[in-house]
């Protein structure tokens, strides 16, 4: 009853939004002092030989090593890919693999009883709160990881081949204890080959867009369906459309819970611009009460030409998507004035693997992140669990890779610097659920724009002093 | 031996009520000292409030219009399901034709009865499932795509069943009346059994109609019963959680669209997984708990009549 998809999907936010909790509250006064001279923790730093490129950790080579990880939307498949790795640098190491949705069911027996295994992808909506795992000291500092050779260029350090964002994802209290593996994207899906046999042109200009939908609407296709259950996926279309119309500063004022931000008129003419959408028409009929398979499934059927969500769409939707669709990423179309070129996109890490102090072999969890953080390592993960990983250029030409991956590197690559994250779904989740009744309450025509800004201001007011 | 009955009972006893304790007192006991703190839920860190978690339950709209709706079902949900159920119930055990069969339910009526009991043996995940296909927003679900061949409903703008605000509390109250009934038919329809059939005979002899027969006879006898499927399903109005959390829009255990379908519990396990409020959240379960509590407590009053013994 596909409700298989369902849990991957929900893990996916639950992750994303725990981890991101956790690093906002801490990471960004004290990132300063985790990027600095890794002065953290001296005592177990001091046992590693971090100018050794080879073993910096001092891994036992007989040492046996056991990796736990979540098995959700990015599946279980990988995980066999890195014990290979593994194995290839220690071939007299035994590598455990253990896989399981119920992390918290599973590990924490085992980190009362003192022996948790060496590396864990601590995730899902049963995920073991990290915080909690760093409140009984139970998580080892990762700054040695982070100061380490990186494998595949010894005279770079861990630190500098990671995406931007990653470092601050893993900070709990100032210092880094996981690595958030994962690198996610969102923005808008379309189907290469509706576009190709339907001689249309991918838009980047809102005008151009609305020209796609209008051309798509009288050929009979729903020109956007959205997971309109779920209204956090429209307001990722909305709220970038408004961070890339106002810039970097209006973003943060909204994620800071200013209620002036909505004041901007930056915003106004984002949300309206936005409405032509309702306005026209152009929704898939019933959209608005779908779940995120139903409205998906609908759109890998070419029922509709766009669709917004994240890059575990492509997981997500292997089995329905036709092998000829060619699934595509689209970053928001661009508005006339708009502070952030149309190549922006909305992208962070997630998915947090960390190694415990009580791990009998710490040196192997270590070094275990360390090649999850080579180049093979991260082209396997895109290849398995397709998505790409917190290492910068992390996937080669030679990885073969599916469609939506491919198109989120290139996406990526056109970005550059230019990468946003919101905040607030993960650090002010309530003000997150008034935005989401409104966008729903908008999409489907109880509500105008100017009343969805004004909702927008109340809740940020309200939340704001609460 | 009489000296020995007490440590004997006591002994017999001991640990009945020392798991009782533990496991159903200590757990309320200790969600009343929680709603008196402002506790996360994610540490072992909170701080003692007082009573500032009910007086923002009082100002808080969503809870307020939460209760709302769960009085709402409380005025419907037993009312109809008992109403339906006791229909179905006197068809099927004395509704037939009578004559000189004497007292029959009508044709087919242990067919009817498995029928009508079957969603009582889905588990209520199933029903969710089973109920979105029907409430589908679009054309694929059951209601729209009977209301489209009929030509009722415009195929480009489908009802949002679920996702209308007029709607969705309806929707979810349908599913539970559908599901409720088949129970109470049985239970009803056990009690009528037990009821002796010369009652209905001699009233039958004496030339009373069906409707007759069913306020002067059924009725009465059965007070006890409808009582008993009165504080059952009052408490099910109090919760209805599962259905509403599984099938309408929303961030976390639905409630949507807009709080359209919120109700205490959808909006309790919100606050207590997703806000990290699980001192705010606490005080929402003692405030279900004494509702549901004096309500129970009330519709034993109330419907208490003296009892006809046969």
């Amino acid at each position: 009853m596909g409700s298989a998809t369902e849990y991957n999907r929900r893990d996916i936010f639950k992750r994303a939004a725990a981890i991101t909790v956790l690093a906002a509250g801490s990471g960004s006064l004290l990132a300063a002092c985790a990027g600095g001279s890794g002065s953290s923790d001296s005592k177990k730093a001091g046992e590693y030989n971090l100018k050794d490129a080879k073993n910096p950790f001092g891994v036992d080579p007989k040492a046996g090593l056991e990796a736990f990880i979540f098995d959700g939307g990015y599946g279980k498949d990988y995980l066999a890919a890195f014990a290979a790795i593994y194995s290839k640098t220690y071939p007299d190491a035994k590598v455990n693999q253990q896989a399981d949705k119920d992390i918290t069911g599973k590990l924490q027996p085992r980190f009362n009883a003192g022996s948790p295994p060496d590396v864990i992808d601590d995730s899902g909506n049963k995920q073991i709160k990290l915080d909690v795992l760093v409140k009984d000291k139970s998580l080892v500092d990762l700054a040695p990881l982070l100061d380490a050779p990186y494998i595949d260029d010894p005279s770079k350090k861990v630190r500098d081949v990671l995406m931007p964002g990653t470092i601050e994802s893993g900070t709990i209290d100032g210092k880094v204890y996981n690595l958030s593996y994962a690198y996610t994207m969102w923005g808008l899906w379309y189907s290469g080959k509706l576009f190709k046999d339907n001689g249309w042109t991918v838009p980047k200009t809102w005008a151009e867009f609305i020209t796609v939908c209008e051309q798509a609407k009288a050929k009979g296709i729903a020109p956007l369906a959205h997971q309109g259950k779920y209204p956090y996926y429209i307001n990722v279309a909305i709220l970038d459309m408004i961070a890339k119309q106002g810039g970097l500063d209006l973003m943060a004022r909204i994620d800071k819970l200013d209620p002036t931000a909505w004041d901007d008129p930056a915003v106004k003419t984002a949300v309206e611009a936005f409405f032509q959408v309702v306005e026209k028409d152009f929704l898939l009929p019933g959209t608005n009460g779908m779940t995120h398979t139903e409205s998906q499934t609908a759109w890998n059927q070419y029922k509709a030409v766009f669709i917004p969500s994240g890059s575990w769409l492509e997981n997500e939707q292997l089995t329905s998507t036709p092998a000829d669709f060619e699934m595509t990423f689209l970053p928001m179309p661009s508005l006339p004035g708009d502070k952030l070129p149309f190549e922006a996109i909305r992208a962070g890490s997630g998915e947090p693997f960390v190694v415990p102090t009580k791990a009998k072999n710490v040196a192997g969890g270590l070094e275990f992140l360390r090649m999850m953080l080579t180049k093979e390592a991260s082209g396997k993960f895109a290849q398995a669990a397709n998505s790409l990983t917190c290492l910068k250029d992390g996937v080669g030409p030679e990885v073969q890779l599916k469609p939506g991956t491919k198109s989120t590197v290139v996406a990526l690559k056109a970005a550059g610097a230019n990468v946003f994250n919101f905040q607030y779904p993960n650090t002010a989740s309530k003000f997150d659920e008034d935005l989401q009744n409104a966008s729903g309450e908008l999409l489907a025509k109880r509500i105008t724009p100017a009343e969805w800004i004004k909702r927008a201001k109340e809740s940020a007011t309200k939340n704001k002093t609460a | 031996m009489r000296h020995g009955k007490y440590p004997f009972i006591v002994g017999f006893l001991f640990l009945p009520i020392l798991l009782y304790v533990g496991l159903v007192l200590w757990p309320y006991a200790q969600t009343f000292g929680y709603s008196l703190t402002d506790w996360s839920g994610q540490s072992q860190e909170m701080n003692f409030v007082g009573l500032d978690n009910y007086t923002k339950l009082l100002g808080d709209e969503v809870f307020l219009g939460a209760l709302w709706h769960n009085l709402l079902l409380l005025a419907v949900l037993p009312v109809a399901t008992i109403l339906i159920a006791l229909f179905f119930a006197f068809m099927l055990n004395v509704g037939g034709k009578g004559g000189t069969g004497g007292v029959q339910g009508v044709a087919g009526a242990a067919f009817y009865k498995v029928v009508f009991f079957f969603p009582q043996v889905l588990s209520i995940a199933i029903l969710a499932v089973l109920w979105q296909a029907v409430y589908r927003s679009d054309a694929a679900g059951l209601a729209n795509g009977a209301l489209i061949k009929l030509g009722l409903v415009d195929p480009q703008h489908p009802m949002e069943w679920l996702n209308s605000p007029n709607l969705v509390l309806w929707c979810i109250m349908g599913v539970l009346v559908w599901g409720g009934v088949g129970f109470y038919l049985v239970l009803f329809s056990a009690a009528m059994q037990s009821i002796p059939k010369d009652i209905y005979e001699a009233a039958l002899l004496d030339g009373a109609k069906r409707g007759q027969t069913f306020f002067k006879i059924t009725l009465p006898l059965l007070w006890e019963t409808i009582q008993t499927a009165w504080v059952y399903l009052a408490i099910v109005a109090m919760d209805a959680f599962a259905l509403v959390a599984s099938m309408t829009p929303g961030r976390t255990y639905g409630g949507g669209p807009d709080h359209h379908s919120e109700l205490m519990s959808t909006y309790l396990m919100r606050n207590f997984l997703a806000f990290g409020e699980a001192g705010y959240a606490c005080a929402m379960g003692v405030v279900i708990f004494f509702f549901t509590l004096i309500l129970s407590v009330v519709s034993l009053r109330v419907t208490r009549r003296e009892r006809i013994e046969y």
